[in-house]
């Protein structure tokens, strides 16, 4: 035990001395600030540009439709000829919005063209395509004499109210909050996983390739130093985590008082003000807002973020020891890396795809049992209601094949890391778990 | 009861490869003990397993007396072949570190730490991390490390490999110092020559099994064959030649000296020296009379061959 403590503490204070684990720390927050920046930055360009559509429409059935916004500039050609201003278009403007001379407002539907030299983003089409619809919807509304006012009249706005059985207002949005924040919880495990595990699996191969494994396992067990290496790793990782949120908060709340608002809740503003507009008891319904997520089941959500993450950690970090163990140097651990990463790979996309559509269906039930998916894909159900005994279940299952991996892994390790000079087969690993 | 270790029958397989099979060795308290064999015999393996870093399939070993225990791990120093430390760690800290993991308290470590780098004068290099040293300088380093918890029993396997002959000689002094203080010193090595010099038991072991054990002077007596180097000066060569081959069988012989003489390798048979000096004595001016005792080298290369004592 003296041991194993003395190992975690070389471990933890080797890697967080370590240079480059500085530098990332440090550099972290401001890549990540900088990549959202840029990306801000590059949409804002985006944005910024103006686009110049020119029409042809001699008749002049849709014209009126297409006023100028932000990002378009419309420009009535239909003055010149067809030919001229198609010459005129292919020249200076990004495209030519062709209606021909049609009988009626109704044939523009087939009729109209869009005439450019590269293909248009489907945005634009279905812009375009919205508004002659718009106008001949209207024009044959007219034409059937209807009275336009009393179709707006006569449309229905239903807005479905979701309750539970229990009567509680339930909110149409919280789903999305919900995935949210099971998505976040299952994303930081596996970034989590694939870091710091690679961490240890370093740590192991230095010490093979320093030669210095022999004299230290001739002191302490192999698991002994197994289990150091993963815990001091992991501590090391927290820490950075750890500093990371603390950076991140304050930048958050320095952005606030700098700037008034930050952009987040300016956005957040305006969702408010949007459902203010729609309904009159908005109020309440922000405050529904924030009485749902209080009422998530928060304790549940941390106890079992800690158990997973743990858990999962654990698991998979032990893995990494073994194939560090088994390899000489990191070139000749990628094909043992492939079915690490896949069952990660697997639970964060079922996670995405399938807890999204429906939490409790089959498939994401049964990957949050998977002891090697169940962290990620368990964590992003739990935001929506997961029975005590199905969690339970998932944490004794994943607990057991813990036990199980690392026994495994152990084997492969005390093997592996006495071994030097050739690549070992899967099969050479397979022989290992009989010495 | 005076052997610090006793192997006991170990037999050790890795799949269906027998690494050591039945193996059993007494390794008395306060020797030097030369563990010889060839690349593949089984040595590191053995070695291994009373470092307790693999365990035996069958058979036991005893560490004082009682049965090896984790515990013990304090009481022995192990420097492996396949040697190094951490390379971006300073030395003062990972000698601290190995010591503490051998079971030392932090302070006593620190005092012994402090005596051995002064002894070596490399007191400057506590701060410094070990791949800013040379090899030679990585390897007093190695050394202390091993030596550092004051081990009853010290393992080496090829503990010259690596060193240059001053440092070598350095760290030969120092293990000779540390046997006469009382720590036992097994030795796993190829370089025959240490083995003659500082050895006083040996053990061949050969293709998993043990071939030799014992004192060196009984082994070496157990392969010597009776026979002279004799160097002559003859006043007649054929009668010398006629005398000699009558009672003896003689092979010309090869030894550096500086007369021009007669070199001849005589083989007594039953009789002894005193039988044959008095004939050469007769036969001319005697430079050269010495037994001609088998080298560890010898004895090791005839061994492995298969070569039993007689037959030697």
């Amino acid at each position: 035990m003296k041991n194993l403590f003395l190992i975690i503490k070389r471990e933890f204070i080797n890697k967080v001395r370590n240079k480059s684990f500085i530098v990332m720390t440090i550099l972290g927050p401001v890549l990540i600030l900088g990549m959202s920046a840029l990306i801000a930055f590059l949409t804002k360009m985006n944005d910024a540009e103006v686009k110049k559509i020119a029409i042809h429409d001699a008749n002049k059935y849709i014209i009126a439709q297409f006023e100028n916004d932000k990002h378009t500039e419309y420009v009535d050609l239909s003055a010149m000829p067809f030919d001229m201003a198609k010459e005129q278009a292919s020249q200076s403007y990004k495209a030519l919005l062709y209606v021909p001379q049609v009988d009626s407002v109704q044939q523009v539907v087939e009729a109209v063209q869009y005439i450019s030299d590269d293909s248009p983003s489907l945005e634009t089409i279905f812009s375009i395509e919205r508004k002659i619809n718009d106008v001949v919807t209207k024009s044959n509304i007219e034409k059937l004499h209807i009275d336009y006012k009393k179709i707006d009249e006569a449309k229905a706005n239903s807005e479905l109210k979701v309750l539970k059985f229990s009567g509680e207002n339930t909110l149409k949005g919280i789903n999305e909050i919900k995935i949210a924040i099971g998505s976040l919880f299952g994303y930081l495990i596996m970034m989590f996983i694939v870091i710091y595990g690679n961490y240890v699996m370093r740590s192991v191969i230095e010490e093979k390739t320093n030669r210095i494994i022999e004299i230290i396992i001739s002191s302490v067990k192999p698991f002994d130093l197994m289990m150091g290496k993963i815990i001091g790793n992991s501590l090391a990782g927290i820490i950075q985590f750890g500093i990371w949120a603390i950076c991140g908060l304050a930048i958050m709340f320095a952005a606030h008082s700098l700037l008034g608002s930050s952009p987040q809740i300016d956005q957040a503003q305006g969702m408010i003000d949007a459902m203010q507009q729609q309904s009159p008891n908005s109020f309440d319904k922000l405050n529904l807002y924030i009485d749902e997520i209080l009422k998530l089941p928060i304790i549940t959500l941390l106890v079992s973020f800690v158990v997973f993450f743990t858990g999962g950690y654990f698991l998979y970090s032990s893995l990494y020891a073994a194939i560090g163990a088994a390899v000489d140097n990191e070139t000749d651990s990628q094909q043992f890396l492939m079915p690490i990463i896949m069952p990660l790979m697997l639970g964060v996309y079922v996670g995405f795809f399938t807890v999204m559509n429906d939490p409790h269906g089959t498939i994401a039930t049964i990957f949050s049992f998977i002891p090697f998916t169940s962290p990620i894909v368990m964590l992003m159900r739990i935001p929506f209601g997961v029975p005590m005994w199905q969690i339970i279940t998932s944490m004794v299952l994943l607990i057991a094949t813990f036990f199980g991996v690392v026994w495994f892994a152990a084997k492969i390790y005390r093997v592996g890391i006495l071994m030097y000079g050739k690549k070992p087969t899967w099969k050479e690993i397979y022989k290992w778990l009989k010495y | 009861m005076n052997d610090i270790l006793e192997i006991k029958n170990v037999v050790k397989r890795y799949g269906n490869y027998t690494a050591l099979n039945g193996v059993s060795l007494n390794i008395p308290k306060g020797c030097i003990y030369g563990l010889l064999g060839p690349n593949g015999a089984g040595k590191t393996t053995l070695i291994r397993i009373i470092n307790q870093i693999t365990y035996p399939d069958q058979g036991q070993v005893f560490f004082n007396g009682k049965p090896l225990a984790p515990k013990n791990v304090g009481q022995i120093g192990y420097m492996p072949e396949e040697r190094g430390l951490y390379k971006s760690m300073k030395v003062g800290e990972q000698a601290l570190y190995l010591a503490q993991l051998k079971g030392m308290d932090k302070a006593e470590a620190k005092k012994q730490l402090k005596y051995w780098f002064e002894k070596l004068e490399i007191e400057s290099w506590w701060d410094k991390k070990l791949q800013e040293l040379s090899k030679g300088m990585a390897q007093k380093v190695q050394f202390i490390v091993t030596v550092l918890h004051q081990p009853e029993l010290l393992i080496l396997d090829e503990p010259f490999s690596g060193f240059d002959p001053v440092n070598a000689n350095l760290i030969k002094d120092e293990i000779l110092e540390l046997n006469k203080k009382g720590t036992t010193i097994i030795f796993s090595t190829h370089r025959m020559e240490s083995v003659e010099e500082m050895c006083e038991y040996i053990a061949l072991i050969d293709k998993s099994n043990k071939i030799i054990e014992g004192r060196l002077i009984d082994v070496k007596k157990q392969y010597r064959n009776n026979s002279y180097q004799v160097g002559i000066v003859p006043h007649n060569v054929e009668k010398l030649m006629y005398d000699l081959t009558l009672k003896f069988k003689v092979e010309s012989a090869d030894f550096k000296s500086l007369n021009n003489e007669l070199k001849l390798n005589v083989h007594l048979g039953d009789s002894t020296s005193n039988d044959l000096l008095p004939l050469l004595l007769q036969n001319g001016l005697v430079t050269h009379f010495t037994e001609n005792i088998p080298s560890i080298n010898d004895i090791f290369i005839s061994s492995v061959q298969g070569l039993t004592p007689n037959q030697f």
